[in-house]
């Protein structure tokens, strides 16, 4: 494939000049970025950066195949502008989101709402699409659950027992975080980017920490890349095996629900022992590690991490072996892998659709350049695939611990990073257990953040739930949920 | 004067038993799982913290809410009245007697289903549906057992058809049987008792909007109900009316703990199924049912 010219290369990790960015008039831009994804490339952000009074587009694509990023930015921009969307679902809530924050309509886009709907109303006070019919029924699920889950609003529309469309209202936890970056770094950056998505702290904070390093044209010692990689790989095996347990929860197996509830917290209290937080908070800073992992606490880990994981193991084989679970998990929830390409789904919800998609592997950075776990994928779409592939992430993720546990590096977890460079445009992505966890910085003049995008991968995938529900029982929906396992708090940043 | 005396005594024992019951699944439940569990007596604690609770009514609902809790709690008591108790009989025993039961249980589901559509909200609304939709097949089973009991002793009053053994048929009326008492009850296979997924809760949907005592008496009501199918499935096994009193007594006491023990496994070691199936299994169980039926006409002939 040759180099798009209309864009600029970069990898993952890196940074370019804020003045070498192709800019493009938004029409061409919205064109050029089509053409791009026509030919296999995926976005990753689209967002807006204000200027003066006007708006500058910046596209962030993703060639998974040649392991590059492609950037490019439109020219200042007000008013509105022929939507991508139309032809291209992938961008439906990037361009939501860059209405609702700076106004830029995006003209002939399918269904142009608010996406966080911060000021003023609540979410589930918006409009809903709504089906007709005397048989058909509106079935209003939260913000207030019945359990200690994470608010969101969920309409159902239903004929009896079947959901004929399903949409998704979030907003209900916006603290302001992208806002709040600008102007930054400050001392409190590194706590809110830890609280993005608290499950996913890991993940997050490395996210901003290589961004920061890039922009500082900092190196980061290997032992520190070396330690976020065990600590990444531990955050997604206690969130899989949560997950597990809950999915088994859902369907009243409690055989296992009962017995990975208790390794997740196996798993957390290992990430207390490299850190003494069970999410990871305060290990992972700009320019390494704060704390490293001593011989003796080295050794301890990988014994309880053998033991946890032969736990959930057999777990996992019961959950495998019952043939009224995998009753309830085959053919329900489908996403088509062409639905999950189409709408640019990430994480394991993609993999579970048979599409090879893990950043770990498309675009490596930190230490997953020198060791890789294999990517876990399994075709069919359904919840079984979805809960097959945590699995075999388990199992992988599980192999790759044991590999670098057995072979740590030595030297330094810390340097000191220096000023960031101004005018500066970095790029950082991690898969996090969810997926694809992106964040793109920009420094102005005085070197501070003039504007800071955190894309969860959970923007990409909650449509994905939309559309799995369709044509399924209603009562199906939590398995379908706890499947995707996505992050309310982390969309709605 | 002594009847009366013998018929409150038999009450009470209904009534302070029942409670038992779902603490001993909850109890077989978290031995399976390696968990100590909530106490055998937590119904009861439940049941003294919701009567002491005030009352949340919805404005929109009409004093049915409130008084159909009160009638199906009724109606399974007066059930209970009716059900023998092995060789001491029922407290109350006519000819055709099974026909009221059968009716009381009806009336006490469409009583809790009014109650769950008072306030309008589609949860009320969507566990109503299922409840009722579900019933259609179970009541079937029962009563194709019923009828299967009655021509096997040739007789219509409970306490007759219960003295003595189904015979062959046995086994089959009690496997046809366990599979209403589960799905009558709403425990897993069918529905899940400790679920917090409203979306997928059969009667438990149906109570969500109810708080304090009418909650209390839905609780204690429900256990009454599975008290009664544990009964009445013991005693189609076993003819507990022909032993002693002491023995049979004893006899009957332990076959309900032994059900309610095998409900108790059934839920920590099978998944809950999908709606869609449901209708499968009690079909299936109406047709154990009716075989038995068959065997006991067969039998007759």
């Amino acid at each position: 494939m040759n180099p798009p010219l209309e864009f600029a290369l970069m990898s993952n990790g890196t940074s370019m000049a804020w003045a070498d960015v192709p800019e493009w008039p938004i029409p061409e831009l919205v064109l050029r970025t089509g053409a791009q994804l026509e030919r296999g490339a995926r976005l990753c952000a689209w967002f807006g950066v204000p200027e003066g009074g006007a708006v500058r587009v910046v596209a962030l694509i993703a060639f998974d195949a040649d392991n590059t990023l492609a950037v490019a930015r439109s020219e200042p921009a007000r008013g509105g502008y022929p939507s991508l969307t139309a032809t291209h679902p992938q961008a439906h809530m990037f361009e939501r989101e860059v209405w609702e924050q700076h106004g830029l309509e995006p003209r002939g886009h399918p269904w142009l709402k608010p996406v966080r709907r911060s000021a003023g109303m609540a979410p589930e006070n918006g409009d809903f699409f709504r089906v007709d019919g005397r048989e058909v029924h509106e079935v209003a699920v939260g913000p207030v659950h019945a359990g200690i889950i994470e608010p969101g609003h969920f309409r159902f529309q239903c004929a009896g027992e079947e959901v004929l469309h399903l949409e998704i209202a979030l907003g209900y936890q916006h603290r302001g975080i992208e806002d709040a970056m600008v102007g930054g770094p400050r001392r409190a950056t590194m706590s809110q980017v830890e609280v993005i998505s608290g499950d996913a702290t890991i993940g997050h904070a490395t996210a901003y920490s290589s961004a920061l390093e890039a922009l500082a044209g900092a190196d980061v010692p290997l032992r520190a890349q070396w330690l976020r990689a065990i600590a990444l790989e531990l955050e997604r095996l206690a969130n899989h095996t949560g997950d597990l347990g809950a999915l088994a929860n859902d369907v009243a197996f409690l055989p296992t629900a009962s017995a990975c509830g208790k390794v997740r917290g196996d798993f957390l209290n290992l990430t207390a022992l490299i850190c003494g937080n069970r999410f990871g908070r305060g290990l992972v800073r700009p320019g390494g590690c704060r704390h490293d992992l001593q011989p003796d606490r080295l050794s301890r880990l990988g014994e309880r991490l053998g033991q946890a994981l032969s736990e959930v193991e057999a777990a996992a084989g019961w959950l495998w072996d019952a043939s009224s679970v995998r009753a309830r998990f085959e053919d329900t929830g489908t996403i088509f892998a062409k639905q999950a390409l189409d709408l640019g789904m990430v994480g394991p919800a993609a993999r579970a659709c048979g599409i090879v998609r893990d950043v770990r592997f498309d675009h490596p950075s930190g230490w997953y350049r020198l060791a890789q776990a294999p990517v876990a994928v399994w075709p069919g779409g359904d919840v079984f695939a979805r809960t097959r592939v945590r699995s075999l992430e388990l199992q992988r993720s599980g192999q790759f611990l044991r590999e670098q546990l057995g072979a740590p590096v030595e030297g330094e977890i810390r340097q000191d990073v220096g000023p960031l460079r101004p005018d500066t445009l970095a790029v950082s992505m991690v898969e996090g257990w969810r997926g694809e966890i992106c964040h793109v910085a920009l420094t102005g003049a005085d070197g501070g953040f003039r504007r800071y995008k955190i894309v969860d991968p959970s923007f990409h995938n909650w449509i994905g739930l939309a559309l799995a529900l369709r044509g399924e029982a209603i009562s199906d929906f939590p398995i379908c949920n706890k499947s995707m396992s996505l992050s309310y708090c982390g969309f709605d940043l | 004067m002594i009847i009366a005396l013998e018929s409150a005594v038999r009450l009470a024992v209904w009534l302070l038993l029942a409670p038992l019951l779902p603490g001993v699944i909850n109890k077989v439940k978290a031995w399976v799982a390696g968990r100590r569990g909530p106490p055998v007596l937590q119904l009861y604690f439940d049941l003294a913290r919701l009567w002491r609770k005030s009352v949340v009514m919805s404005t929109l609902a009409s004093p049915g809410f409130v008084a159909g809790p009160a009638i199906a709690w009724v109606a399974l008591a007066g059930a209970a009245m009716l059900m023998p108790l092995g060789p001491a009989g029922g407290a109350i025993s006519f000819k055709g007697d099974v026909l009221l039961l059968v009716y009381l249980l009806a009336l006490a589901r469409f009583c809790t289903a009014w109650a769950a559509l008072e306030t309008g909200s589609a949860f009320g609304g969507m566990g109503a549906a299922r409840e009722v939709s579900f019933a259609v097949l179970s009541e079937v089973a029962l009563i194709t057992a019923v009828l299967a009991l009655s021509v096997q002793t040739g007789n219509i009053t409970l306490s007759e058809m219960l003295s003595l053994s189904v015979g062959s048929g046995a086994m089959l009326l009690a496997a046809g049987l366990f599979g209403v008492l589960l799905a009558e009850n709403c425990r897993v296979p069918f529905d899940d008792p400790n679920t917090h997924l409203e979306l997928t809760m059969v009667h438990e949907a149906m109570v969500l909007d109810h708080s304090g005592p009418p909650f209390a008496v839905i609780l204690h009501g429900a256990s009454i109900k599975l008290l009664l199918f544990a009964v009445l499935l013991s005693q189609v096994v076993l003819p507990v009316g022909k032993l002693s009193p002491l023995a049979g007594t004893a006899t009957l006491a332990g076959a309900v703990l032994a059900v309610t023990v095998c409900v108790g496994l059934v839920e920590s070691l099978t998944a809950r199924m999908a709606f869609r199936r449901v209708p499968l299994i009690l079909t299936a169980s109406f047709l154990l049912c009716l075989f038995a039926l068959l065997l006991a006409l067969k039998g007759g002939a």
